[in-house]
This record gives C-alpha cells, sequence and structure tokens, in this order.
C-alpha cells in the first residue's frame, strides 16, 4: 500500500477518472486566484475574484484602479501565458511517453526544446548577420519564429533519420533525439560563446525560461500552442492502443504510421511555440504526467486531460513562487521548476525503485 | 469469403523470407501453422496480419485486397494474439482486454462492451486477476489476458440486440483470428483450455482460426487442415490425416518422428531422444 493507494481507500471520489478532472480544474482556478494575488503589489484574494466577476461582466463594480491595472497589464497575461504554456508541455510529455512507450521520454529528452532554444540563440546572436537587412523587417518576430523553426527542424530530423523501410521505431527515435539534444546544446553553447554582454544577458533568460513575454508577438505562438493542444488532446484511445506496441496497435486498426507523424508533428508545434514564446523550461512535461498516472492510472483518456491541467497548475504556481521569492526582482521560471522538479522526480524513482523490488 | 493469400513472397534485406506461399484460411475452420524455428511462420502471419506487406502475389480478405484496406476496416474483421506484448505502463488487466474493443468504439455502447469483456476474461481463465496490473503477471497469465483481448475484437458486434442499419454490416462479415504461438508459456491445462476456445470460435461462431504450433498432437487433436512450412516455402498443406505423417515431419523436422497406437484409439506422434 502506497499513500496514495491509502489516498484513495479513503476518498473513493478519487477512483473516479472523471472527478480527478473536476478536481484538478478547481485547483487550477484556486492556484491561478492565488497566484494572480501575489507578488510585489500584495492583492487580496477577494479583490481579484471580484476583480474576475466584473472583467466578464458578473459584478458590477470593479477595484480600486491601481490594483485593477497590475492585474490586466500586468499578471493576466502572465497567468493566461503560464496557463497555455504549462498545459502544452504537459501534454506534449504525456503524448511523447506513450508514443515511444517510455515513461523518461519528454520534450526536453529528445532535444525538441533545446533545438527550439538553438533556433532563438542564432537569432539573438547572428541574426542581424544571417538576414541583413531583413533582420529590422521581421523585428521582435525574428526570435519567436527562429525557435519555432528549431524545433519543427529538430523533430523532422529526427523522423528522417529514424525511418526505414517505412516504418520508425521508437527506441531508436528516442536514442536519436538524445543525440540531436547533445548537438543543439553544443550549438547554444557556441553562440553562448560568441556573444556579447547584451546578448548573453538575453540568451541565459532563453536557457532559464522566464514568462514575462513579449507582448502581442506571443499571439501567433499562443493560437498554435492552443491549436496543438486540442488536437493532440483527441489522442486518447489511440495512444492507449500504442502502448501495446506499435504492432498490436495497427492490429487494433491505429494508422500507426499517420499517428506517428501527426502526433509528433502537434508536440513540435506546441513545445516550439512555448520555447518561442518562455524559453526552455525544463521537468513540466517530465513530472506533470507522471504525478497524474499516480492517481488516474495510466488510461490516456484521463492522463492527457489531466496532465495539461496538472502542467498548467504547476506553471501557475512555479511562477508566483518565481516572482515573490527574490522581490523586487524575479527568479527565471525554468530554474524553479528545475529547483522544485528535479528533487521531486528523484523522489518519484525512489518511489518507484522500492515497488519494482516486490 | 475467406483470406486468401495467392503465391506470397515477403523479402527483407534482399532475402526471401517467404516464398511462393498460397492458402486459403475459410470461415469455420481451424488452419495450424507448423514448422521448424526460422522457418518463417511468424512472417507470414505478420503478412496475412497486414502488419508487412506481401513483395510478391497478393493477399485477400472477404475478396478485398488487404494492401488498401484501412486499418480500422482490418481490425473489425480480424483480430491477432501476438507471440509476446510488452507494456510497461500499469494498466488492469480488464483494461487490456477492454482495449480489443477500441475498434468498435464509434458502434458499439459501453455496456456491450463490458458484457463481452466479462465473457471473454472467463473464458481465458483470468478471473481472478482482472483488477491486477498487467506488468505483474507472469508469461502464461500474460498470453491468456491478449487471448482475451483477441476475442472480445473477434467478437465484433456479435450479439448486438439492436441491429441498427450502420451496424448490420460489420455483423455479417466473415472474421479471422490469427494466433501467433498461443500456448507458448502456458500450462499444459491452460494449452488445452486456449485451444478449445479457438476451436470452439471458428465451429461455432464460424470464424476462420490460423494458429502456430509446435506440438503435433495439438495440431491433430484441434485443427482441420494444416500447412508445414520450411525455409519460406510450403513443403506440405492438407487436412490433418494427410499430412501428419511420421516419414513428412521427420524429414522436415530433421528428427526421427512416430506414431503409436493409442490404448484408446487412434495414434500419438512422439519424437524420439536421439
Amino acid at each position: 500500500m502506497t499513500q496514495f493507494d491509502t489516498l484513495r481507500a479513503r476518498f473513493p471520489v478519487l477512483n473516479r477518472p472523471v472527478a480527478v478532472l473536476v478536481l484538478l480544474m478547481l485547483a487550477l482556478v484556486v492556484v491561478t486566484v492565488i497566484s494572480l494575488g501575489t507578488g510585489g503589489a500584495q492583492i487580496a484574494m477577494g479583490d481579484v475574484i471580484g476583480h474576475l466577476a466584473h472583467r466578464i461582466g458578473i459584478s458590477g463594480t470593479g477595484i480600486d484602479t491601481f490594483d485593477a491595472r497590475v492585474l490586466d497589464t500586468l499578471r493576466l497575461p502572465r497567468i493566461v501565458r503560464a496557463i497555455v504554456i504549462g498545459g502544452g508541455l504537459g501534454l506534449a510529455g504525456a503524448v511523447m511517453q506513450s508514443l515511444f512507450r517510455n515513461p523518461i521520454a519528454d520534450p526536453g529528452i529528445i532535444g525538441v526544446s533545446a533545438s527550439a532554444a538553438l533556433g532563438a540563440v542564432a537569432m539573438i546572436v547572428a541574426g542581424h548577420v544571417i538576414l541583413g537587412s531583413f533582420y529590422v523587417v521581421v523585428g521582435p518576430y525574428g526570435v519567436p519564429v527562429a525557435a519555432f523553426a528549431g524545433a519543427v527542424i529538430a523533430t523532422a530530423f529526427i523522423r528522417i533519420l529514424s525511418r526505414q523501410d517505412g516504418q520508425t521505431d521508437a527506441a531508436i527515435m528516442l536514442l536519436i533525439g538524445v543525440a540531436i539534444n547533445a548537438m543543439a546544446f553544443a550549438g547554444v553553447g557556441v553562440f553562448t560563446y560568441m556573444a556579447d554582454d547584451a546578448q548573453l544577458r538575453s540568451l541565459t533568460f532563453w536557457q532559464m525560461g522566464v514568462l514575462a513575454g513579449n507582448g502581442p508577438t506571443d499571439m501567433p505562438a499562443m493560437i498554435i500552442m492552443a491549436l496543438g493542444i486540442a488536437y493532440l488532446l483527441t489522442l486518447g484511445t489511440p495512444l492507449n492502443l500504442f502502448l501495446l506496441g506499435e504492432a498490436e496497435a495497427r492490429h487494433l486498426g491505429v494508422e500507426v504510421e499517420h499517428l506517428k507523424r501527426r502526433a509528433t508533428v502537434a508536440v513540435a508545434l506546441v513545445v516550439g511555440a512555448a520555447v518561442a514564446v518562455s524559453g526552455i523550461i525544463g521537468f513540466v512535461g517530465l513530472v506533470a504526467p507522471h504525478l497524474v498516472r499516480l492517481v488516474t492510472g495510466p488510461d490516456n483518456r484521463y492522463v492527457l486531460p489531466a496532465s495539461a491541467i496538472c502542467g498548467a497548475i504547476m506553471l501557475t504556481g512555479a511562477d508566483a513562487v518565481a516572482r515573490i521569492i527574490v522581490l523586487p526582482a524575479e527568479l527565471p521560471i525554468g530554474l524553479v521548476t528545475g529547483i522544485v522538479g528535479g528533487p521531486f522526480f528523484l523522489g518519484l524513482l525512489m518511489r518507484e525503485k522500492k515497488r519494482r523490488r516486490l | 469469403m475467406s483470406l486468401v493469400a495467392q503465391d506470397v513472397g515477403f523479402q527483407a534485406r534482399g532475402r526471401y523470407l517467404l516464398r511462393g506461399i498460397s492458402l486459403t484460411l475459410k470461415p469455420g475452420e481451424v488452419l495450424a501453422v507448423l514448422g521448424p524455428n526460422g522457418a518463417g511462420k511468424s512472417t507470414l502471419l505478420r503478412v496475412l496480419a497486414g502488419e508487412y506487406r506481401a513483395t510478391t502475389g497478393s493477399i485477400r480478405q472477404n475478396g478485398q485486397d488487404i494492401s488498401g484496406m484501412a486499418a480500422l476496416d482490418l481490425a473489425r474483421s480480424r483480430a491477432v494474439m501476438p507471440q509476446a506484448a510488452s507494456m510497461t505502463f500499469p494498466f488492469a488487466v480488464r483494461d487490456v482486454v477492454a482495449l480489443g474493443r477500441a475498434p468498435f468504439r464509434k458502434v458499439s455502447t459501453r455496456q456491450f462492451d463490458q458484457k463481452l469483456v466479462a465473457r471473454a476474461i472467463k473464458l481465458a481463465d483470468i478471473e481472478h486477476l482482472a483488477d491486477r496490473a498487467y506488468p505483474a503477471l507472469s508469461g502464461g497469465e500474460k498470453q491468456r489476458v491478449h487471448l482475451a483481448r483477441a476475442l472480445v475484437q473477434v467478437w465484433g458486434m456479435d450479439g448486438w440486440e439492436r441491429r441498427a442499419t450502420t451496424v448490420g454490416a460489420e455483423k455479417d462479415k466473415e472474421r479471422f483470428l490469427l494466433l501467433d504461438e498461443p500456448t507458448a508459456g502456458l500450462d499444459v491445462s491452460h494449452q488445452h483450455a486456449l485451444l478449445a476456445v479457438a476451436r470452439r470460435e471458428a465451429h461455432q461462431n464460424n470464424v476462420g482460426v490460423l494458429m502456430i504450433l509446435h506440438d503435433f498432437n495439438q495440431v491433430t487433436a484441434y485443427a482441420d487442415r494444416v500447412i508445414i512450412l520450411q525455409s519460406g516455402e510450403t513443403v506440405a498443406q492438407g487436412a490433418v490425416d494427410d499430412v501428419m505423417r511420421p516419414d513428412l515431419l521427420s524429414t522436415v523436422f530433421k528428427s526421427p518422428i512416430r506414431a503409436i497406437p493409442d490404448p484408446n484409439g487412434g495414434s500419438v506422434l512422439v519424437s524420439q531422444a536421439v
């Protein structure tokens, strides 16, 4: 009996995956409200709720204008970014783990995130050299587009290299991803070495992850993420069949190569867009699905949406921590997820190790 | 309508693993595939299942060439029990069996699926394991889970009361069950239970059953016809009594095999120690 089993025995509601989804949704709402109230300027929870109610037109009276402006211009957009990016990363991790039938798969591990960062870093350091006079034309879109291109190219590369006789071997694909990851990080290192002081500072933020965003230029990326998330959420049953094995999935009516192609492309789009907005944020894609499976079990029909919500909760919570821990500055959020997520994941692994001994 | 392979060859890395295989699996019969290790039995099953594409020749299922069929259409008329299906994620046994209903998720209901799953779990004798985590089972127990999964798939929409027009067509299709060494890892009583289930699917539910076997006496007891492969080619094919001759088996398996009269009637095929 693990703690989670006893917890489930005590609260039978946790045995119903749909109830778990509803609970997670509620948790996300609570974390969102708390996160909106936290930061340099503390805003009372009642005020946050009042303001939200005012915004969606339920209550007529708004709150104090300064607090309202902080919420509207600073925190709300940030929380929306945290929810969409966290949801996208959590979901992308869950899909990858099923696709590779390997619980350690994660967009960070197979090099998609690193390649996106490589694209961004290359643009920051060498953009004006590569694009010449066009650099001014692309303006603020240059870096996110490059990040995005990095993720898509890396995924295409991994897929082409792992293809043989029209089939892809998931295990080989994972290892190729690891190699791509190493190369992309080496590339990031090269550009970091070439960068000047001003560039260096913006590079560091790309590698550590920030949710501050780039204003309205994030919009296309956010829309791509939302569409990618919507598509990936429909893959529950096919991915369940995939867990039996690729041949078995085909015997059960899944067009295996189609599924692999579409899912990897959708993951690349989501992760590329996430990195384009916020840089590399690790561990959410790895930890969120694992955490969710402890409660819902491995059924992807529930794991996928629950991982998305769980990722959103993690990132929204981590963002609140990042904003208050080193006031008046803010900690890059990738550091927070790393510092909290790393040991947490280790704990999960130790628990798993003990269970496998039996 | 049957599952018909016509002059099928399969080539991988420039080497023919199968050559010139023709066979017909009719609904309502059990066809056993026999042959030494590396003869191409599993490859043949995979080609018939549409997992590998035949390099030469054609495979037609219910009159349709399977290379042009959608995976979902194939899945609705034939089920495969694989040799070793690995799954590391801790699905409950009942849920693994229920995955066999996936091809019918658009046309079936939850109640109907649950009914079939419960029946298959009983037939495969895994009722006591139904709530256990699949990865924790032994090899033989896992085999029985996959038997149950293949059964709920091959049953399709049989026994569906509301004969809706959309489902009607599914219901009347001929269906096939392909079993890759289904008895591997099973104890003797479960081997017989499984073979009896397979035979009953053929004789009572009109399913065409093809299975790869190694035990000569299981072939003679449970199969209607048999095909013997050697080095990717057909050595013999026909009714069990015609093909299962000691002289032929001795040559193919390079080991002396004798038929010994059984005091209870008939004869038993035994291989001699060298």
